[in-house]
């Protein structure tokens, strides 16, 4: 089982990090980050040890100021630690350059966000294509591309439609169609269905489930606990640290089908 | 850099970002056309009149040689010795073979009277041939002849503004008599107009009478003013400048190391300092236009601050994507450029335009060259760059987490 991995992290911390990056996508060491608020120093990670396996389906938990976002952030390399390792497929994610974190943001990295932020007057297809632009894939291919990952989410008829023509649920999809076209290694969801009712917020995560199932490593930062059942492990924080780090009842895919 | 597909989005995104605030787009393109039509006239205006001077002096003929007294336009010094006589101008006729023609010129102003009218002008005395050495045509009767010099007869040409000045028809005047200082004349003509952008040169409001008339019935001295000589063919102007130089010397007794006690002078040194002096007033005129293209610029920059803070979530997006500091630097300093290009069109067509009213209207010379074309384009990309690279430097150096969070 791929959750066992995750709990024995510690166990792992004896061996080298670099021979644990090589066999896990997602490894860190120590991971602190620091805030200047005026004066004051704001503590939001300290000193977090988690590793994430290919395929896993995590989800993210603690109330706010537990430090959740700022973790989501330095997994997504948006940001870099104050102090401890990150290792990201093998590389060490806080000796790179700016440049270079941009770069493994569009390679190995598809962002969902509450918001959707789509471009609010490009189309669709074109929001879909943005990655690609920065991946300098060609016109042509981009097009090809982008209308295949909206097809996948379903909305192969609705291409040319901008953003303000789609349902937030049908938004939320673009957003993921958009994460997924550079065929990234993490899906990463900050409360993806936080802007959603309930039946539409259904509709995502079955996307979200239907993605895990075809092999999709999935990380999401969500405070419901319905929710976050869909994800195979929940790791909770709490002021910088984590509280928990459990695999949940509905792991099991086929448990959940009996369960529905 | 990123390949053509990103170069296409770039501008993509560009147009979309000026196409969605058409009304502050469009104002603030506005500065920029009114900067770069303002240099576009102002330097159609100074090299039209540059090329109004050029085509001016070209028409006097550029081989032709003017020699005066003294050692240049405001040093007369030299004393007694620094007189051209008419006797210096048989001397040269004789001793300078290169020579072709010789005409002098001596001037005076006198009151001119006809019937009841009268007025002030500068009556001029010359030869016979000063039509043919000055290039010059008359337009009704005819200028007079050698004849007439030599019998020092009281025969007048008018220059073609002197009828009007004197308020009568010019045709009227030809065969009549008028009075140059109480002395009568005859009136044989008319010269044609040379026109007002002639400037030093315009003769419009000269009267002509043969040089000896003048020297023994007006002005009682054989000191003349200047005198024109022409040379067979533009490759003798060395030659005949030197024999001139040396007939001169030898009858003024100038020695050797004693400088000029005149001037020789050709109409191509003329033409370089007129053109020296236009081209200075085009630089000038353009400079001050460029002013307003630099007030233009600070809108340009004013705008795109305002483009960047209002896309800045776009821009935290963006980055989370992939996007590097050198895409988004890029992707505004495309937006800025897009808008001085268009503003540099726009301005180019105003400005062509004005030029043309100026030239159909004011009937002021101009000329919109592809040089002050190109210039201007140049000048609108650079001031693009300029005024946009801070805004986009601003918006490349964003962090992408408070970007994205930016409301």
């Amino acid at each position: 089982m791929t959750t066992t991995a995750g709990q024995k992290s510690s166990a792992g911390a004896t061996a080298s990090i670099e021979e644990r990056a090589r066999e896990v996508p997602i490894v860190t060491r120590g991971l602190r980050k620091d805030y200047e608020m005026g004066a004051e120093t704001v503590r939001a990670l300290r000193g977090v040890d988690v590793e994430i396996e290919e395929n896993e389906y995590v989800a993210v938990m603690g109330p706010s100021g537990s430090g959740k976002s700022t973790l989501m952030n330095l997994i997504g390399c948006l940001d870099t630690p104050t102090s401890g390792e990150y290792w990201l497929d093998g590389q060490a994610v806080q000796d790179l350059e700016e440049d270079e974190l941009a770069e493994i943001r569009n390679r190995e990295i598809g962002f969902v966000f509450q918001t959707f932020n789509l471009l609010p007057r490009a189309s669709a297809l074109h929001n879909v294509e943005l990655p690609l632009v920065y991946a300098g894939v060609d016109r042509e291919e981009r097009r090809e591309r982008a209308a295949e990952a909206l097809e996948q989410v379903e909305l192969g008829d609705r291409m040319d439609h901008a953003p303000n023509q789609l349902s937030g649920g049908q938004r939320q999809r673009v957003a993921i169609a958009r994460a997924l076209v550079n065929r990234p290694a993490i899906l990463l969801a900050d409360e993806p269905t936080g802007n959603l009712d309930s039946k539409t917020a259904a509709e995502i995560m079955s996307v979200f489930d239907d993605l895990h199932a075809s092999g999709q490593t999935i990380i999401m930062v969500t405070h419901e606990h319905p929710i976050a059942a869909h994800a195979a492990r929940i790791i909770t924080l709490r002021d910088g640290n984590i509280e928990s780090d459990d695999a949940t009842v509905a792991a099991d895919p086929v448990a959940e089908m009996v369960d529905s | 850099m990123r390949g053509r597909g990103f170069v296409f989005e770039v501008v993509r995104v560009a147009l979309d970002a000026i196409r969605s605030n058409k009304l502050r787009s469009v104002l603030t393109m506005l500065g920029i056309v009114i900067g770069i039509a303002a240099v576009i006239t102002m330097v159609a205006l100074g090299q039209g009149a540059q090329q109004a001077v050029q085509q001016q002096i070209a028409s006097l003929g550029t081989d032709v040689l003017t020699v005066r007294p003294g050692s240049g336009w405001f040093r007369r010094g030299g004393g007694d010795r620094a007189r051209l006589t008419m006797e210096d101008v048989e001397i040269v006729r004789r001793g300078a073979t290169a020579v072709e023609g010789i005409s002098p010129e001596m001037d005076q102003s006198f009151q001119v009277e006809y019937g009841r009218a009268n007025g002030n002008f500068r009556v001029v005395g010359t030869s016979a041939n000063y039509t043919d050495v000055n290039n010059r045509e008359v337009d009704i009767g005819r200028f007079f002849d050698m004849q007439e010099n030599q019998g020092r007869r009281r025969v007048a040409v008018l220059g073609s503004a002197v009828p009007e000045a004197l308020g009568v028809a010019p045709l009227e005047l030809v065969g009549r008599e008028i009075s140059i200082r109480n002395i009568s004349f005859t009136v044989a003509g008319v010269m044609e107009e040379q026109g007002s952008s002639a400037g030093p040169f315009s003769s419009d409001e000269q009267i002509f009478v043969p040089v000896r008339t003048a020297q023994y019935r007006l002005m009682g001295t054989d000191e003349i003013e200047s005198f024109n000589a022409t040379v067979a063919s533009a490759s003798s102007m060395d030659m005949a400048t030197m024999q001139i130089e040396e007939a001169l010397r030898r009858a003024h007794r100038l020695r050797p190391g004693e400088s000029n006690t005149f001037w020789i002078q050709n109409r191509a040194d003329i033409l370089g300092t007129f053109q020296q002096t236009s081209q200075t007033f085009t630089y000038l005129l353009a400079g001050i236009a460029a002013v307003s293209l630099l007030v233009g610029g600070i809108g340009i920059m004013n705008i795109m601050l305002v483009s960047v803070s209002e896309r800045t979530r776009e821009i935290g997006l963006r980055k989370a994507l992939g996007a590097r500091r050198r895409d988004i630097l890029v992707q505004f300093l495309v937006e800025a450029l897009v808008l001085c290009l268009a503003g540099g069109a726009l301005g180019i067509g105003l400005g062509a335009g004005a030029s043309r009213a100026f030239a159909e209207f004011a009937g002021w010379n101009t000329l919109v060259s592809p040089e002050a074309v190109t210039l201007a384009v140049a000048f609108s990309a650079a001031v693009g760059i300029f005024f946009g690279l801070w805004p986009a430097r601003r918006a490349s150096l964003l962090d992408p987490i408070e970007a994205l969070r930016y409301e």
